[in-house]
């Protein structure tokens, strides 16, 4: 069969950026996929593109074996689509929205059902002006589901929503693709990438830069741990040489990160080593290697202010 | 559950749903012309020829003259010294100076209140003084409907309305839409683009019936301003205005990014029609040169057919021209408007 969502040699420049520039891909059917990148990065014009809402300037693209131009009507039929920060009309009721989104397409479960699976049949008669943020998030994703897509493009889902909503929309995902639904997503979150996502693709400056499972990724990495430290004054790279396990060192904004095979036997050598040469520790904190820190590896920036 | 209704009416109704939860859209609607209907109303009521200010030399007769002048309806005397009364003339401020006996009446004949002046006060003073009438005539004022200033303003205040809410009822709402997203949201179902933008027409429609509705009953049962032509004739008007005002309101709005911008360019295209569309004074005023170009305005056209129909009760042949303008009007803006529309 072939991909849900396939792409070849993508390009769209602006005026004063290339936002996508040559970017392949191929989605599998029932598989979640998550473009990963900082904003700016692309995600969003890559998913437009996809979505058939922005015309790229070059490349092809094929969801569901169905190109934009020929089958547009038939694609929209079976896809659903959350948009990065929509907002649905104030002053309509949650289930009026649902009943309108529901009217445009052939098939789909009742405004009725969509309520009770994304919980909110408490808020039926509320209008959209007066939910929460997760509300409204959920309201968007339930108008994408409408429709009883093949396929869900979510862009940014869970930007600026509390822990407790994000969780309540990871639900829904994870129930839309146990019946077998196709899912592409955009984020900056590692978590949400980490737990959600079949594969990921890192996408900076409107390329791939990496791609694979979550576990390959972090695996490239050369080392599974990580130690972040601050001292006054600050010590060169050369006070980690005779750490065990050592890999590599990067400084930004005065904190060094430093990638090590294991923290037990790297942190008592590293504190004692920066004590000796006049140095006083003041932060020191460790985690095991996240997406955050391939990315910082592949590209030097952070994700959330590259 | 209910059945699925098909997606126009769907956006039909939802369009009329948050129209009547604005409550503010709900008052410039249908609130502001009926205000406006009344304030106009009662300035310009007619409230009969006003009296023409006339002066009297002071003297021995100044008295009698007041008491004489003071009976006729169309004067209103006063007495003054010789030298201010001349001044008084001279400004303006009186029509006719009445000075000693027998009176000379001094006055300017080119003005004609002027001329009605010394016409009104001679006779006042010639009856005073005993002269007999030959025979007493019968005074027929015309008061009839539709000669009246407000009889002239209501069909005016009716095509201003049918503009406005037409306009802004379809720009804002679509500007809005786009700014919000929810354009690109609603593009990125299978909706059909036509649904979209015919579903604001329908709710127009159901609106003009209202409004159109509430300000003709109201004229009706407060001025008494009546529909002397055809009803049928009346509503094609109304119709055809409103598609036309749509679709210009369609062709504003097809490219406006932000509500300020679309408000700039609603007030270009609407200020001038208001102005000059004889709205509260007939557009016969302007330089002849610039007739034509008003004549070709919808609002005139349909300010023009209006007045046709409800004053001087006349029938398709004589409003014909102004439907056609209408019609004009309304495919060029939807064709344009819609080849140009910016969806996101």
């Amino acid at each position: 069969m072939e991909p849900a969502i396939s792409c070849r040699g993508l390009r769209k420049h602006y005026p004063d950026v290339k936002a996508v520039d040559g970017l392949d891909l191929s989605v599998a059917r029932g598989e979640c996929f998550g473009l990963l990148g900082p904003n700016g990065a692309g995600k969003t014009t890559t998913i437009e593109i996809l979505e058939g809402l922005t015309t790229p300037d070059g490349g092809a693209v094929e969801i569901l074996g169905l190109n934009w131009k020929d089958d547009e009507r038939e694609i929209r039929e079976r896809i659903g689509i959350s948009l990065q920060e929509t907002q649905l009309a104030d002053k309509l009721t949650v289930l009026e929205t649902l009943r309108l989104f529901r009217s445009f397409y052939r098939k789909g479960p009742s405004p009725e059902e969509l309520l009770r699976d994304l919980t909110l049949e408490e808020k039926r008669d509320s209008r959209v002006g007066k939910l929460s943020g997760g509300q409204k998030q959920r309201l968007a994703v339930a108008c994408a589901l409408v429709g009883k897509p093949d396929i869900l493009f979510l862009d940014e889902p869970t930007t600026g929503l509390d822990p407790q909503s994000r969780l309540q929309l990871w639900e829904v995902v994870t129930r839309f693709r146990k019946r077998g639904g196709t899912v592409l997503l955009t984020t900056h979150y590692m978590d949400e990438a980490e737990r959600l996502c079949d594969r990921i693709g890192i996408v900076d400056h409107g390329h791939l830069i990496a791609l694979g499972t979550p576990k390959e990724l972090i695996g490239r990495l050369d080392a599974p741990n990580v130690i972040e430290f601050t001292s006054e004054p600050a010590v060169d790279e050369g006070a980690f040489s005779d750490i065990p396990g050592f890999h590599a060192a990067t400084l930004r904004a005065n904190a060094w990160h430093l990638q090590v095979d294991s923290l037990a036997d790297a942190v008592p050598p590293l504190i004692v080593g920066v004590e000796k040469r006049g140095s006083r520790l003041i932060t020191l904190t460790t985690h095991a290697a996240t997406l955050e820190d391939l990315f910082v590896s592949l590209t030097g920036r952070e994700l959330r202010d590259a | 559950m209910r059945e699925i209704r098909p997606a126009l009416i769907e956006l039909t109704i939802v369009r009329v749903k948050e129209f009547v939860r604005e409550t503010e859209a709900l008052f410039w609607v249908f609130g502001f012309p009926l205000l406006m209907t009344v304030a106009l109303g009662f300035a310009f009521r007619d409230s009969g020829p006003e009296r023409v200010p006339v002066g009297i030399v002071e003297g021995p007769a100044a008295a009698g003259q007041l008491k004489a002048l003071a009976s006729s309806p169309a004067l209103q005397p006063r007495i003054y010294g010789a030298d201010e009364g001349r001044a008084e003339l001279r400004r303006g401020k009186i029509s006719l100076l009445v000075a000693g006996t027998p009176p000379v009446y001094r006055f300017d004949p080119a003005r004609p209140e002027a001329r009605t002046a010394r016409l009104e006060a001679d006779d006042a003073l010639q009856i005073a003084a005993g002269r007999r009438s030959a025979f007493e005539p019968r005074d027929e004022r015309v008061e009839e409907q539709g000669a009246r200033y407000v009889d002239f303003l209501v069909p005016g205040l009716l095509g201003m309305n049918l503009m406005s809410t037409g306009m802004w009822g379809i720009g804002f709402v679509v500007v809005n839409a786009r700014m919000k997203k929810l354009l690109k949201r609603l593009v990125a179902t299978p909706m059909k683009k036509s649904d979209f933008l015919v579903s604001h027409f329908l709710s127009r429609i159901v609106f003009l019936i209202l409004e159109v509705g509430a300000l003709v009953a109201f004229a009706w049962f407060a001025f008494d301003v009546r529909i002397h032509g055809s009803w049928l004739l009346f509503s094609a008007i109304c119709f055809l205005g409103a598609t036309a005002f749509a679709g210009l309101g369609t062709l504003v709005a097809s490219r406006v990014r932000t509500i300020e911008a679309v408000s700039g360019l609603m007030n270009l295209v609407m200020v001038p029609m208001w102005i000059c569309s004889g709205v509260f004074f007939s557009y016969e005023r302007f330089p002849r040169a610039a007739i034509p170009f008003i004549r070709a305005l919808p609002l005139t056209a349909v300010n023009d057919a209006l007045r046709a129909v409800m004053n001087d009760g006349l029938g398709l042949a004589a409003v014909a021209p102004m439907l056609i303008n209408l019609s004009i009007w309304t495919v060029v803006s939807y064709v344009v408007g819609l080849k140009i529309f910016r969806w996101q």
